[in-house]
Parts: structure tokens; sequence; C-alpha cells
């Protein structure tokens, strides 16, 4: 790790344009709807209501916004194009950017990364990045008694051949992966329900968690139906409909916003490549150097970590591969409640994708920037200074870390 | 009664997989420049990224490396089967397959198992390869 460190930190050098971001931009504005089993709206006026939050949350009228990126989410099909759609949606017009974009739940990052680099580079000024979704359907009159998966049906296709064997959905794979990592360490259901307890306990101190008024004990967690082992039920994400959209701008124009500006100090993407079953690690170690290096911190200088969380098995992971323990030693590491309400390490404090909301990897930028501006009432991590973010997507495929700040250097 | 699981379809690229199954042979594809077994079929090696390939019998020999157990229904042709086990069986040749391991309870899987492939005839144009314990 100390040698990836040192020659990531001779590649930034030899690259000042890195360093150079450090503090350059800041998030102005957070939109985030109505999340969970609504269904008002669609994936599209989801995306336009959480653009409209996030500019009335900045200060800022559409009539500002000249980038607009966004990361369509299942439900926006296979129409292509979601940044025109949504810019036509909102009557937005004269972009400078606008793309459409998907690294799986490392998406979030990703945008932050590019719109970042625009507006440092003077390309454009305000650009909203933007993930919405819909996969739930109202429920029907008639009670379903059928033994359908679900949400499958949006999350659980089959793939060709491996159909045939019964392999059906990210759930199915992940877990195979999570089989491997406690064959190889001795991971147990124990670990992974620490965290998902752990997570529970701060989503009941975050009144917007869609399971804020939900208890849970390990008891509870062990109790939970076996979607796919070794994943209980409480192993894995909520489904949410809902939007999320933050509003970046320069850190000038950011201080002089409604909101306390929240200024991006190190971005950095990590994709393995590879088999995760075999590597049973993220991209998170590869992209931390980036990111560590612009931002120019170390794992001590972080106040509060916001972790992709498609499963509890994805935090035990993502903590090992940034180095908060050796690896394979992630589940003794959150054995002992470290990561919940009052632990040294305080980890997904809204609740994360498990127990607040899925809006993929906006659920954890989003809670940075609540710490971030110490506005985490009753869950707000003293004196949040500097947060980690991370993104994950498809099987610890795809990885984005950030690094925030509440000050500008 | 009808076969009631998914059946897979026979794409061109897989098409040489699924005439070694029905001679009830092991098959994967093995770059003609590097040596390079690869599963499933993919138009370039991506040890050396040659287009020359074949399609080579193999041991049918190998060990279960992961394995999860399904609980939810996702295709009616599995209701009757909740909780089954999908396997992956690294081979000898180093190539991973996902499959089902036959003869063995979900709970009785242990990473590790040696295993051997065999056939089960699900319709006339595909024989499906599937392990049993070797």
């Amino acid at each position: 790790m100390q040698g990836g460190l040192a020659r990531a930190a001779v590649r930034a050098s030899a690259c000042p344009v890195s360093h150079a971001l450090k503090g350059r931009t800041a998030i102005a504005g957070l939109g985030i709807t109505a999340q969970g089993k609504v269904y008002d709206l669609n994936h599209l006026g989801f995306a336009s209501e959480a653009v409209r939050l996030a500019l009335a949350d900045a200060g800022l009228t559409r009539g500002d916004v000249d980038g607009l990126l966004v990361n369509p989410g299942l439900s926006w099909g296979d129409m292509g194009m979601a940044s025109f759609q949504l810019q036509q949606a909102m009557g937005l017009r004269n972009l400078r950017l606008s793309a459409t974009m998907h690294s799986g739940g490392a998406t979030a990052g990703t945008m932050l990364q590019y719109a970042a680099q625009a507006i440092a580079n003077r390309l454009c000024d305000v650009v909203a990045c933007v993930f919405s979704d819909a996969p739930l359907k109202p429920p029907k009159p008639s009670a379903d008694t059928g033994t359908s998966g679900g949400s499958g049906g949006a999350y659980g296709f089959g793939r060709g051949l491996e159909a045939a064997y019964g392999q059906f959905g990210v759930n199915a794979m992940y877990a195979l992966v999570a089989r491997r990592h406690m064959h190889v360490y001795g991971t147990t259901n124990d670990h992974l329900g620490a965290i998902a307890v752990a997570e529970r306990q701060w989503a009941n101190r975050n009144p917007a968690a869609q399971l804020n008024a939900t208890p849970m004990t390990m008891e509870d967690y062990h109790r939970s139906r076996w979607v796919v082992e070794p994943f209980h039920l409480l192993d894995c994400c909520l489904v949410s409909n809902g939007g999320l959209a933050v509003i970046l701008t320069s850190a000038e124009r950011a201080r002089d916003l409604a909101r306390p500006p929240v200024y991006v100090w190190g971005m950095g993407q990590g994709h393995p490549g590879g088999d995760p079953a075999e590597t049973l690690a993220s991209g998170a170690a590869l992209a931390k150097q980036t990111a560590f290096a612009m931002a120019g911190v170390t794992l001590e200088d972080i106040d509060v970590v916001e972790l992709y969380d498609c499963y509890t098995f994805t935090v035990l992971v993502t903590l090992e591969d940034y180095g908060f323990c050796r690896k394979g030693e992630g589940g003794p590491f959150v054995a002992d409640g470290r990561i919940g309400p009052g632990g040294t390490l305080p980890v997904n404090t809204g609740g994360g994708q498990l127990s607040s909301f899925y809006m993929w990897g906006m659920t954890p930028l989003s809670e940075a920037v609540i710490q971030l501006r110490r506005d985490g009432g009753a869950r707000q991590v003293p004196d949040a200074t500097i947060a980690l973010v991370s993104g994950n997507g498809g099987i610890l495929s795809t990885h984005s870390t950030l690094v925030l700040s509440s000050q500008p250097t | 009664m009808p076969y009631a699981k998914p059946i897979p379809a026979v794409t061109p690229e897989m098409r040489p997989f699924f005439e070694f199954a029905k001679r009830r042979e092991l098959s994967v594809q093995r770059c003609t420049s590097c040596g390079a077994h690869r599963f499933p079929a993919r138009a370039i090696c991506s040890e050396c990224l040659s287009t020359a390939c074949e399609w080579v019998r193999v041991s049918g020999r190998g060990e279960i490396f992961s394995f999860n157990v399904m609980h939810q229904v996702y295709h009616p042709g599995f209701a009757a089967e909740v909780p089954y086990a999908v396997v992956v069986v690294k081979l000898a040749e180093g190539v991973k397959m996902v499959s089902n391991l036959v003869g063995v309870a979900p709970h009785d899987i242990r990473i590790g198992m040696s295993v051997r492939a065999v056939f089960e005839d699900i319709s006339d144009d595909v024989t499906l390869p599937k392990f049993a314990p070797a």
C-alpha cells in the first residue's frame, strides 16, 4: 500500500492539474425527493423534482444551470440520452455540458469528477448531477400470492446459460463472492449482521430514512428470511423510487450561495477488472490512491465514512480495501460495533442503502453533504470536517472515491 | 411433464459447446495463439487479444470454487426446487463454470469438493452439463 501511495504521489506531482483541482469546486445544492414506496412520479419526474429541490437549496435558478450529467436508473430503460430527456423536461436551454453516464453504483462519484474538471477548466459553471429511478410499482388491489421475486423483474434478470442453472440477478452473483470471502477469511453472518444492525441504528436517528421507525437486533437479522445464502433479507439494500441531485459549481461561486459549500478535495476511480471472486477486492485501493493524493489526506484525517452498501458484504470489503483494517479482517473489525452510533469510526451515518434509501451512489454522497453541513440532527457526527465517499458498481467492478470537506483547503 | 426451466439458446458462438455436450463431452474455447482456455464464448482472448480459437474437450474434472443457495423464485421452473444451490466449478484447466451440483443437498456442499461433469438431456437440441461429486 505504501509503495502504491508513493507511486500515486509521483504521478500526481508529474500532473499538476490533479492537485490544482483540490478545493476548486464545491457542492452548493442538494435535492432529495420523497424516497421509497412513492408512486406519484416516474423516473423523469423524480429527476426533475430532484434538480428543482437542489437549485432551491443552493439559491440558484434553472437559468443558472449550464451543465447536466444524468445517471439513469433501471426504469429509464434503453431510451438513451437521459440528459437530453431531462433537459427537455425541465426546459433547460443552452447547456455547455450534457452527458448520460453509467459506471453502475460508482456513477455519483464519476459524474462529480467530470463536472469538477469541466468547471475548473471553465468549460461550464453550474452542473447538476442527477440520479433517479422508479422500479417499484404500486401494490395491486388484489393480493399477489405468487412467488415472484419482488423487484426481481427489474433487478433479477437472468443471463443466457446461467439462467438454465437458476442463477438470476445481482444478489446471486454477489453471494458467490461473499461465500468465497467466508471460506478464505472466516467471515461469518454475525460479521455481516453487525453491519446491518449498525446501519439500522443510524437510520433510527435519521427521520428521512425509510426504516427510521423500525429497530433491528442481531436476532432480527438472523431471523430475516434468506434471499440467497449467505445473504439474509437484511443483508440486502432497499429498493427505492425517487430522485437525488447535487449542484456542483466553482468554490468562489459556492461561497456566495445559500448553503455552506462542501468542497471537493479529492477524486479518483478504480476499476480492477478480472474476477472479484478470486481477488475478493473492490477497486477502492486504486481509487483511493488518486483521491487521497489529490486531497492530501490519510485515513486518520477522515471524520465520517459514507460507503456504497448494496450489501452488508460490500461495506466489509470496502473497509478492507481502503485500509481501515487488513484484507480479510473486515469481519472482526466491524463485529464490535465500532461503525455504529457512538463507535470510533462512523460509517453510513444516515442508514445507507440498507436502511435509509437506495439511490445508488447518491445515497452515500448525499449523507456526506448533510454531515459536512452539520445538518445531521440526532445522527450528526460532532465536528465532521472531512468525509470519505465511495461508489461501487457491478460486482465490485467499478469504484469511485470522493474526499469532501467543509473547509476550502 | 415438459421441461419447465429456461432452455438456453444455442447461439452461433455457443453452438460447439452444445454439440460437445450432446456427445456427453465438456468443452471450452482455447486460444490457438497463447493456449489460454476461456468460457463462456468470447470473440477475443483476454490474455493475448488473438481472435484465433478452437473448442476443445476438457477433462470435466474440477472443484467447487463457490456456491450460493437460492431461496427466491425468479422463474417458475425453479419453484419446486427452492432452496437450491448454484455452484461455480473451477475446472482442472483453470476455467470457471456456473452450474448445478447433482446428488448433493445444498447445505452439504463445501468449497473445494472434487466434482466431475455429468450431462442432462433437456431438449432435442440441448444437453446441459452439470456436475456431480467425483
